[in-house]
């Protein structure tokens, strides 16, 4: 199959279309079908991506399942995975089955709702799979919309302040993102992703209003960039919006949120930053690495006092990516190696966690941590499911959450000890919270007199935990399975950033003679 | 066979924990107990069979990227070996005790099933644990150090109605976890120096790395210094030694076999076996050796002061666990890592014992634990009675004075690294230390027996008249420690602390034979010492514990004054006989000592207060900048700002976009379209053409 990848993208916009040309009416037998159909699609186009993972080859560090095709005035339709995006996708497609069957109890507007998560999967496989600068920006920036709506009409009572947020945040960076991409029009002529890869972007200092630049142009350029994927992370200090719009979104939408859309920030640094703008993010490596020093620590910190349970698992991924970005920018294999695996497994972790939620808070309608207490006895399945995520979300060996946080340090610390000190105190952090809050909301003796009749997890509820704890244990156990995946292109991306600054640097040598 | 030994109790641990539905409560723990029998016998076998040739026993490929290859593996060496039995045999028996003890449990209610998750939990412990001992690489010891840590978590907060066992289990994680922290670094650090984590490779560049320098934080250092240090750091937490030891006694929240198990015998001994198993980094790295037996005494002599006033049995017996890890750390600090792995061996069964007769007492008392209320329970339970004695027994260090060996266990090891205190340090800080200690572990150890067994029986009535013996399964674990206590030191003492050759080929260590004027030079420097003739040798990692060519302390230990080899035992004999008096013959005297010397009494009582000193200068500043954070960083400053700019930006952006009314993502889409249209138009008509 040549066009494998695009087969994948958009089966579900398919079923979307279908879905709103074909399904009629609000009673039961309707909202019944839409909830078949989109699990179905989602479900297949998980089947039908599992064509990808098998047939790729992980020694081919370019791109692999390449589709080329003119579109309209010039652009180009192009798209393709490697090394670094090809888990992404997987990802993605293994997440949205789950998300819908975590949805089967939403009541109002049932088929928009399912439309929206459709559409929502479609643009976010775009976004891994794009090839070309204006098709990745289109995907980019159009899988907002989907994620609006949900917030905005399935949302809690505060969702137009979160949307509100979430807008004016996301919106400034993509307007800088925007005009970088066509400065790099002008100085490659081309959009086409890996020839501006293999493009030497101009880095010989300039000033700039007075400003001395080091880097010059890709300092420049990489701040554009970085202004969109560090508030899509998010990094500190402009995070503030992911609370919010984790507490207002519904349970599906914060899992689509914490396990996908905050990755596509990652993957952006792996396949723009690094690869096209090496000397400016040499620049500014270290002041990325203790952003994500100050993350780690001071979303820690505030998690440690959230009363609100989604809050502090928001809070706990902050810190969670505070880790990714440390890796990246150590720029390393095993920083690099450990940032994705640590983007894949919290892929799992979070979205666990924020299901976990959503049980409770689909029987109790609170997601206040004082409102529970002692679950354990009712519960012994939700306590035991919590308990294993709980432990994956603070890193412990032998679960996914360890292998990207170990990976990560350690290639950090080759670059700067302090940095890695600061963010490992977020270790001892983690457990406070986390502990804490498991301490507070499941063990204890059951008082509460509103908790005495809540009932276990029902089988459709263990059935959706089912494939996120066989995939958080099995990477914990046995990482190869990713590593051996991502690994070549790694290696390929930290050899050929290398190479880029030596030889910069040699140019700078012979410029200044 | 090693496989089988590791993945039994893991079997165990999931067979009892997710099939007792299945197979019946009774059945899924003799499951999880016949396995881990299983597993006991055949580390004796591997033990006793063990030819001294280190192994490696690949299991499963573990976290691979770029130059970092680390594999699930096995490495079996004396060392394992040794702690295969002491984990396994105090596991299993363990296993077999908790049938009787968690027989009936006032915490849960009729009819719950708590017993399958008891034993499932016990048995994921000891697989954690064994993951830690076979351990090939850092990573895996890594994993099985943080395994214990939860197993640790879950057995303390069994119990998980009672607020206080889910704070202690809490403490104990998160204070592990601040040792996790600096072993962590360690790790990274060797990485960084060796570019690798396994065990072969880093030994075998250790003699580099203590030529290398690194920079870390804000100086220069001697790389084996740092990684020394931080790798210690990891094992204060897991052994708690002062300033990271306050979650042990707390740990105590947890059911009895847990304490024995867990906080006694294995899990808090991860740290000690940590630094014997780095003996070739230690060797290189005198100012880490020295930091562990400065801080190793100090927590000896710190703990036992505190164990002097306790009057829960259970905190007597976790301080003076506290306390004898001290000791332990005393020896690997000097250098002489086969006396640390001696006490650490004979210690497993006499303080198992100890925790299980407390058990046993605690049994028969009802779930009493306060000393205060027992008294006289001598002719009730006697099997406990003189399973308790003995236990005290090894612990003071009883045997006969000047053989070195003849004696309970405690006391051939307990010398041995008293002794190996005195000559590694020229009779300084850290041998007076142990001393002391020593005096008072007899008198804590004396005054609880006194307290329990002797005297007039105190407390509840009802409660005394219907003390009764425990069960066969709760007496024959402690029939088996017992043999233990009382042998383990003499059979077990050559290999241990015999002479160099002896312990050499024990632990599978090579050695030579000393050159004649290396000799003649050590004569005129210890004159009183015997005719120096091995020493240790091989190259760094080869053999279970790596020791210098110059260091003789060992040989040292042997040949120490005369006094300084009686001193432990007349430490003993003060203690007993300031016991005796205090408890037995005067018995209103520790009460008004308390009275008159209260400031010194309330120090003591209240642990040196590190709980309050904490609490203050972590806790609650931890909570207290977290939510300053979040409302004045995240919500004013932050926040604010955002809104700012928001004020600013958003009403010159919709006027631009005209009567845009229908809300954000209108204006989003509209505004993003735009661009592009833009951009490609100019693309188009610009320089589409190249």
């Amino acid at each position: 199959m040549d066009n494998l990848l695009s087969i994948v993208t958009f089966i579900p916009a398919l079923a979307a279309l279908i879905l709103a040309v074909f399904l009629r009416g609000e009673d039961e037998a309707a909202q019944r079908n839409a909830k078949w159909a989109a699990l179905f699609a989602t479900t297949i186009t998980f089947l039908v991506s599992l064509g990808i993972l098998f047939g790729f080859d992980p020694e081919n560090t370019g791109f692999q399942f390449v589709e080329e095709a003119e579109w309209m005035m010039g652009l180009k339709y192009k798209m393709g995975v490697d090394g670094i995006s090809v888990l992404f996708v997987m990802l993605t497609t293994f997440i949205m089955p789950i998300t819908i069957l975590a949805s089967w109890e939403v009541k109002t507007r049932v088929k928009e709702y399912m439309i929206a998560f459709l559409l929502l999967e479609t643009l976010m496989l775009g976004v891994f799979m794009a090839l070309d600068l204006v098709l990745f920006y289109l995907f980019f920036e159009a899988g907002l919309i989907p994620m609006f709506l949900i917030i905005g009409i399935w949302g809690g009572a505060n969702r137009i302040y979160a949307s509100f947020k979430f807008f004016l945040y996301t919106f400034l960076g993509s307007v800088l993102m925007l005009v970088a991409m066509v400065g790099m029009y002008s100085d490659a002529g081309t959009t086409d992703i890996p020839t501006l890869m293999a493009h030497q972007f101009s880095f010989a200092d300039f000033e700039l209003l007075g400003i001395h630049v080091v880097g010059g142009m890709q300092t420049l350029l990489f701040l554009a960039f970085f202004a969109s994927f560090a508030v899509k992370m998010p990094m500190w200090p402009v995070h503030t919006w992911l609370p919010d719009a984790h507490v207002q979104a519904p349970t599906a939408g914060s899992v689509v949120l914490a396990a996908i859309l905050l990755k596509m920030g990652g993957y952006g640094f792996l396949r723009f930053s690094l690869p096209m703008f090496p000397v400016g993010s040499d620049v500014l490596a270290p002041l990325v690495l203790w952003m994500s020093a100050i993350a780690v620590v001071y979303t820690s910190l505030v998690a440690l006092v959230q009363e609100d349970m989604k809050k502090l698992i928001a809070y706990s991924s902050v810190a969670h990516m505070g880790f990714v970005t440390m890796g990246i920018f150590a720029a390393n294999q095993q920083g690099v190696d450990g940032a994705i695996f640590q983007m894949i497994s919290h892929g799992f972790i979070s979205a666990a966690l924020f299901l976990c939620v959503g049980v409770i808070y689909d029987r109790m309608h609170t997601r206040e941590i004082d409102a529970y207490g002692g679950l354990v006895n009712r519960m012994p399945a939700y306590a035991l499911v919590f308990m294993l995520f709980t432990m994956a979300n603070v890193g412990l060996p032998g679960t996914s959450g360890f292998v990207g946080e170990f990976l990560a340090l350690m290639g950090a610390f080759q670059v700067n000890t302090w940095v890695t000190a600061v963010a490992a105190l977020g270790v001892i952090f983690s457990a406070g919270y986390a502990l804490w809050l498991y301490r507070r909301v499941v063990f204890g003796d059951l008082i509460k007199e509103s908790l005495k009749t809540i009932s276990d997890m029902t089988w459709r509820e263990r059935v959706v935990f089912a494939p996120l704890i066989v995939m958080t244990l099995w990477l914990g156990v046995y990482p190869a399975l990713v590593t051996d995946i991502i690994g070549p292109s790694t290696a390929a991306l930290v050899e050929t950033y290398d190479q880029a600054l030596a030889a910069a640097e040699a140019a700078t040598q012979i410029a200044s003679q | 066979m090693e496989t089988i030994i590791l993945f039994a109790p893991l079997a165990g641990a999931l067979i009892c924990g997710f099939g007792w539905k299945f197979i019946g409560e009774t059945a899924a723990q003799w499951v999880a107990t016949g396995l881990l029998f299983l597993a006991c016998v055949l580390s004796w076998i591997v033990f006793f069979a063990f030819d001294g040739v280190t192994e490696s026993i690949p299991v499963l490929r573990f976290i691979e990227s770029g130059s970092l290859a680390t594999e699930w593996a096995i490495r079996m060496d004396r060392l394992t070996a040794i702690m295969l039995i002491v984990v396994t045999t105090v596991s299993a028996l363990v296993h077999l005790y908790s049938f009787g003890y968690m027989a009936h449990d006032g915490n849960f209610k009729e009819g719950e099933s708590y017993r399958p998750r008891f034993f499932a939990y016990l048995s994921f412990f000891t697989f954690a644990m064994l993951m830690l001992v076979t351990a090939d690489n850092l990573v895996q010891m890594f994993f099985g150090w943080e395994g214990v840590g939860v197993a640790s978590y879950l057995l303390i907060g069994f119990y998980y109605r009672k607020p206080s066992a889910n704070a202690a289990a809490m403490k104990a994680f998160i204070v592990n976890r601040v040792g996790d922290f600096g072993f962590a670094l360690g790790i990274f650090a060797l990485f960084f120096l060796v570019d690798s984590i396994n065990f072969d490779d880093i030994f075998a560049e250790t003699p580099r790395l203590a030529e290398t320098q690194i920079t870390f934080l804000w100086a220069e250092w001697n790389a084996v210094e740092v990684v020394g240090v931080l790798l210690f750091i990891g094992a204060m937490g897991k052994s708690a030694q002062l300033l990271l030891h306050t979650w042990l006694p707390d740990a105590m929240e947890g059911p009895t076999p847990v304490s024995a198990l867990i906080h006694a015998a294995t899990m808090v001994t991860a740290g000690v076996f940590l630094v014997c198993r780095m003996s070739p980094l230690y060797e290189f790295a005198d100012g880490a050796a020295m930091f562990i037996t400065v801080l190793g005494a100090t927590t000896a002599f710190f703990a036992a002061t505190v164990g002097l006033v306790q009057t829960d049995i259970k905190r007597v017996i976790a301080y003076s666990t506290c306390s004898q890890l001290g000791y332990m750390f005393v020896a690997a600090g000097v250098g002489l890592y086969s006396a640390a792995m001696f006490h650490l061996f004979t210690h497993a069964f006499f303080k198992a014992l100890l925790f299980l007769g407390a058990g046993s007492v605690i049994h028969a008392m009802h779930h009493e634990q306060d000393m205060t209320n027992y008294g006289g329970l001598r002719k009730k339970i006697p099997y406990t009675f003189w399973a308790m004695m003995i236990g005290t027994l090894a612990i003071t260090g009883v045997g006969i004075p000047l053989t070195g060996w003849i004696g309970f266990a405690g006391f051939a090891s307990k010398d041995a690294v008293i002794e190996g205190a005195y000559a590694g340090t020229q009779g300084g800080y850290a041998f007076w230390l142990l001393v002391i200690a020593a005096l008072f572990t007899s008198f804590y150890s004396w005054r609880l027996i006194f307290l329990t067994f002797f005297g007039q029986q105190r407390g509840d009535r009802h409660t005394h008249e219907h003390a009764h013996e425990s069960p066969w399964t709760m007496l024959a674990p402690l029939g088996v420690l017992s043999l233990g206590a009382i042998f383990a030191g003499m059979i077990w003492y050559s290999d241990f602390f015999g002479k160099t050759n002896e312990v050499a080929k024990f632990f599978g260590t090579p050695y030579e034979q000393v050159g004649a004027e290396e000799a003649a030079a050590y004569a005129e420097a210890n004159p009183k010492a015997s005719e120096l003739k091995y020493r240790f040798g091989g190259a760094p990692g080869e053999g279970g514990i790596y020791v210098a060519p110059d260091n003789h302390v060992l040989h040292d230990a042997h040949y120490v004054p005369t006094w300084v080899k009686l001193s432990p035992f007349i430490a003993m004999l003060i203690g007993l006989a300031v016991a005796v008096w205090f408890y037995l013959l005067n018995p209103s005297m520790p009460r008004r000592l308390a009275e008159t010397q209260r400031p010194l009494y309330l120090f003591l009582w209240n642990k040196w207060y590190f709980d309050e000193l904490y609490d203050a200068i972590f806790v609650k500043p931890a909570l207290f900048i977290g939510r300053f954070l979040w409302k004045h960083g995240d919500g004013s400053t932050i926040d604010g700002a955002v809104n700012g700019v928001a004020m600013g930006i958003v009403p010159f952006f919709t006027r631009l976009a005209g009567r845009a009314q229908s809300g954000y993502i209108f204006t989003y889409a509209f505004w993003m379209v735009l661009g592009i249209a833009a951009l490609v138009t100019w693309m188009t008509i610009g320089r589409g053409a190249q």
